[in-house]
Formats: C-alpha cells, structure tokens, sequence
C-alpha cells in the first residue's frame, strides 16, 4: 500500500488529508481477497456465479451458499466477508418486502440496488460502525427486463451487462468482455457454459493461490503466481472449490433458481475438459 | 337514553329531560380519542357463504362459490375464494372479504421469503399443518385482542413428509378443528351431514375403510354445492373446487349445477302473487 493510514485510518468519519476514506479502502481489500463473483447479462436471462473455495473437506456438499434469493425475481451473489452477506442479503429481503407491502408490485432491480446501496452507504458516515467488507451483485429481471447492478463498500453503484467482483475479477472481466463481444449475444444457456469455463479456470489458478496466500503474507504473492502455477497440477486442489450458479431466464419461469444440477455438471464437465486442453496447450 | 359510546357511564342528571333534538344529548362532543373505548371490527361487511372440504384417496378437495355479498345484495360475483399456497396447499375463506385479502398477502409474503430462504437453507418448504398452525395461532391472538380475523378458514393440503392428506378448520374465535369432511357456517347445517353419509358410506364411521375416489369426491361436492344454492340465500350458482394431491393443487374453472325451479310456480306466501 502506497499510503498506510498514519492516523487517518482508524475511523471511517474522518477524511485523510487529501480526501480519502481509508476503512472504505481497506474493506475493499477483503473483496479483493474473496474468491470471484460474477454476474452476466445474456438476451433472455441473467445468471450469477460464484466460486466457492472450501477451506475445509469436513464441510457439507453444497453448504454455506453465497448467492441468496432476495425475491422471487431477483438474486445477489457476495464477494468478501460471508457473514456480511448473510446481513445484507436479510436486508435486501425486508426491502423487497416492504416495496411489495407499499406498492403490491415487485420491486425493480434497480430500486432495490438503490435501497442496498443506501444501506451500505450508511456504514461509511459513523466511526462507531465499519464498512461492509463485500461488493454484491444483484441480479434480476422485472418489467424492464434483465438487470445487473454491483454495489461497492462506499455504497456506490453500477448496473453492468456483466461484473465480477472479490479475487481474480481483473482476468474474469477480460472474459467477460469476450463473451459479451461475441455477435447476436449471448443467451442463458451459453452463458452458464461461459461462465462455468472462467470460473473453473480461475478457482483452478486461484485455489492453491488462497491456501497459499493464508500460509504467507501479501507481498509474496509474485511468488506465489509462480507457486500457484505448480499447484494446478496437484489432483487434489481440483476439489477444493464448488461452482455455485442461479439464474433468472424463461427456463426458471422468470424466477431466481439455482442452475439445474444436470446443467450445471455438463458446464463443468466442458470447463475441465477446456481447461485441460488448455494446459496441455502450455 | 344515550347511547353514544363517548356517554357511556354519564347518566342524565335528574333534572335533566331527554330531548333528541337538544345537540346535547342527540349528538354529543366527541370524546377525545384516548378517552373514547377501543372498538375493533364489529361486523363484516363484504362476505362471502360457507366452504366445504373433503377427504378422498390420496388428496382433499375444497369448494367455494365466487359470490362477495354486502349485507342480502350479491354484490360481486367473480370473487375467488379458493387460494392456493406454495405447491402443496390451499385455503378456502368464507367470512370477511377483505379480511381474507388481508390475510392473502399477509401469508404470501412469509410464503415468499421461506421461498427465498430455501436457496440458502434448503429447508423443506411450509407443510399445510405449519400453515394451519400459524393461522390458528394468528386468530387466537386476535380474537383475544378483541380484532378478530373476521373468517372461518379450510386448509386443505398434502403433506410431502408424512405423505398424507390434511384438512382443518379455524375460524374467527380462534377454534380449531380437524375432520375428513368440514363445512364452514351455513354449510355445517345443510351441507356436512350429505359430505360425512356420502364419506362414511365408504370408509365407515371410523373412516378406517377405503376412501372415495376422486370422480365421487367431485360429484359429493357438486350435489352439496347444488344442494347449497337451493337452500342459502347468500350463495350463488357459480363456484369452484380446489384439487390437491401429491402431485399439487390445481383449482378449476368456475361451474355451474344444473338445477330445477318448476316447483316454485306452486309456491305461495312470497313475492307478487295474485292470489
């Protein structure tokens, strides 16, 4: 870190003196060290990803899930502290409820982001609270069609065609360009596949890298790319992720449902296949 | 005598003479609020006739007529009285028409947010006794604040774990019970004895035989439906029934019985007549 707080870092209601909120900046940080999330707006659908990196083979097959259901039309998938986007996610329900209470509409996915957002917000204003440490994507489809919004720790946000947020996002986005620059677009289904393939790819860099990284400290981590690239070949370290992926398209009857398990497998199927060529390749 | 609530308790001085046409006494000042007793729905207003429910093999079937009356006038005549919840479950309101969208949206909303949670939690979805259960409870609670949930409610409903039917009653006291046949308000007169024969004829009174078919479970329904517009006068010819099996709910298209009214011409002592 080029400028470490000198004193201007340990509450987020004091500016450092050339304007900056250094706790806000620091939450970032623990995005940038979760593993990936991405979002992806396809011509009749949208889907989130997550890569799940498991830190333990104890746990349950599919537990600890980190893309929630906010309404029946709407999903967000977090990068960063679990914990923070259990709260937040709890938040985003009562909003959604509390829009359909009001108006007997369901909310759009833009005024939700806006709600998230302002809730978010609140946590960079008090030196009491600190920042949220994730970025959300939120994901939906209402009457103005597939939406993609990505809220920041400032409280910030975007809407996005597509967006990756936590560790790995830079490689995911340049992805995600490609795919989005393909002609005709892209629908759901090729979407899953799309982004199955960079997500394999990535937990598959990126695992070994997290188990790396707790053993050592940030600044190795030119070393540990090299490190990394080695451990790609241990079997092992292929499990130690899980794909996690939901969509909203016409297949899921506009609703926000996780990606048939069937679906799902054959995309991982087709990433690890890809993937090997791939290395085979090198 | 005054009746006005805000006089309650403040009888007329002796001297005084009652003169409706004195404000005094004919319209006296508002009591400020926190002065005034509390009073809650003391009537409904926009109601809709009994609802019945049957047991048959291998799911329950429930009925209703879409009339919403105001007082004896048939006011709205498309109403659905019949509303399914999640995939294995349906209620059936009579009573208080607005209550019971009140209590629609009420439920829809929990049933949207366990929806929600399951991505999460992958708990199994609210089985009809949860959603009887938090009725009852909801009632109690308001027929004990003096507010009660003006309706007599039917859950009917398969049960995905114990792979069973279920089928109960709740109503505006709060009083809950559970039978293979139920009919709410007028229908517990004139309808329940034609659903428990045509039921009991089959399963026996201790309901241990087989159970009817679904066909004689619909044409059960149909008679007493039938048998209910002839007989209530706040019915209507024009009604639905609700199917639910393992397989889920589907609710039919609104039918109507055939029914004979030659009778009537010999009928005498009601309406025009000349002799």
């Amino acid at each position: 870190m080029s400028s470490i707080g000198t004193g201007y870092d340990l509450s987020v209601s004091t500016y450092s003196p050339d304007g900056r909120l250094f706790q806000v900046e620091y939450a970032n940080k623990a995005v940038e060290a979760a593993g990936v999330a991405v979002g992806l707006r396809c011509t009749d659908g949208i889907i989130l990803g997550v890569e799940r990196l498991l830190h333990s083979k104890l746990l349950v097959k599919g537990a600890n899930r980190r893309i929630q259901s906010v309404d029946e039309h709407i999903g967000m998938a977090t990068a960063g502290l679990l914990a923070d986007g259990k709260h937040l996610g709890s938040r985003a329900r009562d909003e959604a409820a509390n829009f359909r209470e009001t108006y007997n509409a369901p909310v759009t996915v833009q005024v939700l982001s806006d709600r998230i957002s302002g809730y978010v917000q609140a946590y960079t204003c008090y030196g009491s609270v600190r920042p949220f440490g994730i970025s959300t994507l939120v994901a939906g489809a209402d009457k103005t069609g597939p939406r993609l919004f990505c809220i920041e720790p400032s409280g910030v946000f975007y809407g996005y065609r597509a967006c990756a947020v936590g560790k790995g996002r830079a490689l995911a986005r340049t992805e995600l360009e490609k795919v989005l620059a393909k002609e005709g677009g892209v629908s759901v289904r090729e979407g899953v596949m799309e982004v199955a393939r960079m997500l394999s790819g990535l937990a598959s860099y990126l695992a070994p890298l997290a188990i790396s990284l707790s053993r050592s400290t940030a600044v190795e981590s030119v070393k540990n790319d090299v490190l990394a690239i080695h451990l790609v070949h241990d079997d092992n370290q292929d499990k130690a992720f899980e794909l996690e992926m939901t969509w909203v398209c016409e297949e899921s009857g506009m609703k926000h449902a996780a990606v048939p398990a069937d679906l799902l497998a054959e995309a991982e199927e087709k990433a690890k296949a890809a993937l090997e060529e791939g290395m085979e390749e090198d | 005598m005054n009746h006005h609530p805000a006089a309650w308790g403040r009888p007329l001085p002796a001297s005084a003479s009652f003169d409706m046409y004195n404000p005094q006494f004919s319209a006296p000042k508002a009591a400020p609020a926190h002065q005034m007793p509390v009073a809650h729905t003391q009537q409904p207003l926009v109601t809709g006739t009994s609802v019945l429910g049957i047991k048959f093999d291998g799911g329950v079937m429930l009925a209703a007529d879409n009339l919403a009356s105001y007082g004896s006038l048939a006011r709205f005549k498309d109403i659905e009285r019949l509303h399914p919840l999640g995939p294995h479950t349906v209620i059936a309101a009579a009573g208080d028409m607005s209550d019971f969208q009140w209590l629609k949206k009420e439920l829809n909303a929990i049933l949207r947010e366990e929806q929600a949670l399951s991505l999460t939690d992958s708990h199994p979805s609210l089985s009809p006794s949860n959603i009887y259960d938090f009725l009852a409870n909801l009632f109690y609670a308001r027929r004990s604040k003096m507010n009660p949930v003006w309706n007599a409610v039917l859950v009917g409903g398969w049960d995905r774990v114990k792979a069973e039917t279920f089928l109960g009653y709740v109503d505006l006291l709060g009083t809950t019970y559970s039978a293979p046949t139920l009919a709410t308000g007028f229908g517990a007169h004139i309808a329940q004895p034609l659903l428990r024969e045509a039921f009991e004829a089959k399963a026996g009174t201790d309901g241990k035989g087989p159970l009817m078919t679904q066909q004689e479970a619909t044409a059960v329904l149909d008679d007493c439906m039938k048998v209910l517009f002839y007989r209530d006068a706040r019915s209507m010819n024009k009604y639905q029934i609700a199917t639910v099996t393992k397989d889920g709910v589907v609710i039919s298209d609104s039918k109507s019985s055939e029914t004979q009214w030659g009778f009537a011409e010999d009928l005498r002592g009601y309406g025009a007549q000349t002799q």
